[in-house]
């Protein structure tokens, strides 16, 4: 015969104080998530997904797999409830910020009307580097668009709804500028002519290949051990991933790469304010995931650097 | 020079907790009381030209020449702030620091036809009285001996100034317009090498279009430190 002790949990709203929700006879094993589930029942339209429940008001935020028992609170635990807003899935988060770019540079490519002068309507470029430009910018869309669906694993499960409305508005307007100007019946060509385009283009590739590989390897990094693995990434037999040797995170390294190649490629200066910003925000992420990885592992490798080998 | 003023700031925190918590160290603080003196002596003197050159003439007409160079400096000045030292946030106060710059070179510098309007005088007006207001209030808030009429101005007289200088702005922005159309200043076309195109009259509209989400915004946020501050103070005195 077992003597479970069962809890309750009462949760507050976590401005107003008033009480929102009181659970009894809760499993002293129960975690928040699946308490989050029974607050749920009673208010329809906060999905677990916007739950944001704390032991202070001003505290740290409670994990989903926190066990109830595990926890400094009484048999009676009092939780803190805010409402995250409406929330959205990470695949959603990244069909939208990239099928967006995608449509709108093939708008523009196809000259869609309104966009130019009424006479340059669905005309073409007679130069080869807009229909190259085309296919690398909807290549890189796609490819993105395969990892979202197939490759990638997302840990945390979704994004305030806020979040994606700013980041769509900036991916898609910046994707309109870049693609306005090398569609435009006035582009010019690259000074350097079939070298310059020949070479960027070669790099591009190459950095498009780096970047699937890296993602690839940290997948499989995270199917190896599962969601609390605790390892780092290696080199592979694969080339591309030597430069793990080098960098923390030469996903964002390839990335950058990228731009500045279709930069180059197009010589267009809004691309190239473009992989600035761009470039400044990877540092930012790199940095922060360099900072995590080498406080986690003692024996993480002191030659590597965030981002850009032997420099930043 | 700066001993007696560091000498009252020691005592003051004699009582208080240690340096730490106090935020800028006793250099950095004296740095500050300096930039903060100067400042509001500068723009005195810009208060001080505008109103001799009025009586003197007898007429708004043109005052804008008398005080442009102390403006500009002044004014650019003004871009120290944004390294973050100055106790206010740095978004906030970069953004007007960007802004106030922005029209004192951008377009009043840079478009002449501009410089005899009324508007100009207007938004000059209220940039002088809110900044020696400001820059009196860091200084005595600095020293620990803010006078109360100072930060009741201070959180006070925007109310009015705030509305005055935007009018100003936007009215001179506005009387820019056809001289830069018409010049076509600091605008690129295409086709050019680097495939890039920039339309400084449309971006001058769009600046105009950016102040009504912003300017409201600003106003609000300014209006609820006054109630943070002001109606603090009252519940000391009735206590």
């Amino acid at each position: 015969m077992s003597r479970t002790t069962f809890f309750e949990v009462e949760v507050l709203d976590g401005r107003t104080r008033q009480q929102l929700c009181f659970l009894d006879k809760v499993e002293p094993h129960a975690t928040i998530g699946e308490i989050k589930s029974l607050f749920h029942k009673s208010y329809q339209q906060l999905y677990p997904a916007r739950q944001d429940l704390k032991l202070h008001p001003k505290g740290k935020s409670l994990r989903d797999d926190d066990v109830l028992q595990n926890l400094p609170v009484g048999t009676t635990a009092t939780l803190y409830f805010r409402d995250l807003g409406p929330q959205v899935g990470w695949t959603m988060v990244f069909l939208a910020e990239y099928f967006g770019p995608l449509f709108i540079y093939l708008l523009f490519y196809f000259r869609a009307p309104y966009i130019y002068s009424h006479q340059d309507a669905f005309t073409s470029s007679p130069h080869s580097v807009v229909t190259l430009a085309c296919a690398c910018h909807t290549c890189h869309y796609i490819k993105r668009l395969i990892e979202t669906i197939f490759v990638h694993r997302f840990s945390h499960g979704t994004m305030p709804l806020r979040t994606i409305v700013r980041n769509c508005v900036y991916y898609w307007a910046f994707s309109a500028w870049l693609a306005f100007y090398i569609n435009h019946p006035l582009y010019t060509p690259p000074s350097y002519g079939d070298m310059q385009v020949n070479y960027a283009l070669a790099i591009f590739v190459l950095c498009e290949l780096g970047n699937f590989s890296i993602h690839v390897a940290l997948n499989n990094l995270k199917a190896e051990g599962g969601p609390k693995c605790r390892k780092f990434p290696h080199p592979t037999k694969n080339p591309f991933t030597w430069l793990f040797f080098f960098v923390s995170c030469p996903n964002y390294t390839y990335e950058v790469g990228a731009w500045a190649s279709f930069s180059v490629m197009t010589q267009c200066l809004p691309v190239a304010l473009f992989t600035f910003l761009a470039f400044i925000q990877m540092t930012i992420w790199a940095k922060g995931k360099h900072k995590t990885y080498s406080r986690e592992f003692k024996d993480y490798p002191h030659l590597r650097m965030p981002i850009i080998p032997l420099l930043l | 020079m700066s001993a007696p003023a560091m000498g009252t700031t020691k005592t003051a925190h004699s009582d208080v907790a240690p340096k730490k918590k106090r935020g800028p160290g006793a250099l950095a603080t004296a740095y500050l009381v300096i930039y903060n003196v100067v400042m509001t002596a500068g723009w005195l003197v810009i208060a001080v030209g505008l109103v001799r050159a009025y009586l003197a003439r007898g007429s708004y007409h043109g005052l804008y020449y008398t005080i442009e160079k102390p403006l500009k400096f002044f004014q650019t000045g003004a871009l120290l702030e944004v390294s973050g030292i100055v106790p206010s946030s740095v978004v906030l106060t970069g953004f007007q620091v960007l802004s106030r710059v922005f029209l004192t070179w951008a377009v009043t510098h840079s478009v002449r036809e501009v410089q005899n309007e009324d508007s100009v005088l207007l938004f000059v007006s209220a940039w002088t009285i809110t900044e020696i207001i400001r820059y009196s209030f860091y200084t005595f808030s600095l020293l620990n001996h803010l006078p109360y009429l100072i930060k009741w101005a201070r959180y006070t007289f925007f109310l009015v100034l705030y509305p005055m200088g935007v009018t100003g702005e936007l009215l001179t922005v506005y009387a820019a317009l056809p001289y830069v159309q018409k010049t076509g200043l600091y605008s690129v076309t295409l086709p050019n090498k680097y495939n890039f195109s920039f339309d400084y009259h449309t971006f001058l509209i769009l600046t105009m279009v950016s102040y009504i989400p912003l300017f409201p915004q600003l106003y609000f946020h300014m209006m609820r430190q006054r109630k943070k501050v002001l109606c603090h103070v009252e519940e000391y005195k009735t206590e």
